[in-house]
């Protein structure tokens, strides 16, 4: 029996560090990859709930999820691989104007 | 101590310590194999959750096709580590606060609020049988039909947006 409160204490730390990834980190990258952290903290906290309630609804929640980030990843990256055909660089700190 | 527990506990040491290491790895191939290793802990908390199907679409979809995705386009573009920039000097420190303080309001604030008694059991062996998995799928696709057919069209939107990306370029040469 483990206390569903570990796993939410657990979720939020997570959620943090990719929080920290995303305002820390300057590689366009590590910072998608620290969203797909965030993301994933909440799925474990809909799951962990979802198993104590015992209903389904969470997991399919988490299932939908997943499906939006598949789906956020494939613009995202083919966004950067644009940006880096028009800049010839994916520094965050060199993305500050709309045209390129 | 349940062995639940040592499970959870040795598990969450290595979730922790994976997302860590992906935060602070310098080269971006090492940050997305941390990652996928994050991804498989995960999955096996999933498992530990009773909830076998969520694990294996994790492992599929997240471990499997979008980090291979990732690990392509890091490739593709070069980009495993880029040259530090310092445009603002007191960035990071304000970032390492900002971020304690969210994770210790958002610790405090969950255990007060959201917190409960409840336990999570040890999952029985009837959530590994069909019967389980045919009882989840009744009720996507019974409760949730509308957004499952929302879902069908956005990765279609999305899929569409990554051929339309791409294909500018050819034909600007």
């Amino acid at each position: 029996m483990v206390p569903v409160d570990y796993y939410v204490v657990l979720s939020a730390i997570l959620f943090t560090i990719g929080a920290l990834g995303v305002l820390s980190r300057r590689n366009p990258l590590i910072i998608f990859m620290s969203i797909e952290l965030m993301l994933n903290a909440a799925n474990l906290a809909f799951v962990a709930f979802a198993s104590v309630y015992e209903t389904f609804s969470g997991q399919i929640f988490v299932f939908f999820v997943i499906a939006v980030a598949a789906a956020e990843v494939a613009v995202g990256l083919a966004l950067i691989v644009e940006i880096f055909k028009t800049k010839k660089n994916i520094n965050i700190d060199e993305m500050n104007s709309l045209k390129g | 101590m349940s062995s639940d527990l040592i499970v959870f506990l040795v598990l969450s040491l290595v979730a922790i310590a994976t997302a860590l290491g992906m935060l602070f790895s310098q080269n971006a191939v090492y940050s997305a194999l941390f990652l996928v290793l994050n991804f498989v802990t995960v999955a096996i908390f999933y498992l530990l959750l009773g909830a076998p199907f969520i694990a294996m679409a994790q492992i599929t979809v997240y471990a499997g096709a979008i980090m291979v995705l990732f690990l392509f386009v890091i490739m593709l573009l070069g980009a495993e580590s880029l040259a530090p920039t310092n445009s603002l000097p007191w960035q990071k420190p304000m970032a390492i606060l900002l971020s304690v303080i969210l994770g210790v309001e958002a610790v405090y604030l969950l255990l007060n609020r959201a917190g409960s008694n409840l336990a999570v059991a040890a999952p029985d062996a009837s959530l590994n049988s069909m019967d389980s998995l045919r009882e989840m799928a009744m009720s996507l696709f019974n409760n949730f039909l509308l957004p499952f057919e929302v879902t069908s069209i956005l990765l279609l939107v999305a899929m569409m947006g990554a051929i339309v990306l791409t294909r500018q370029e050819k034909e600007a040469k």
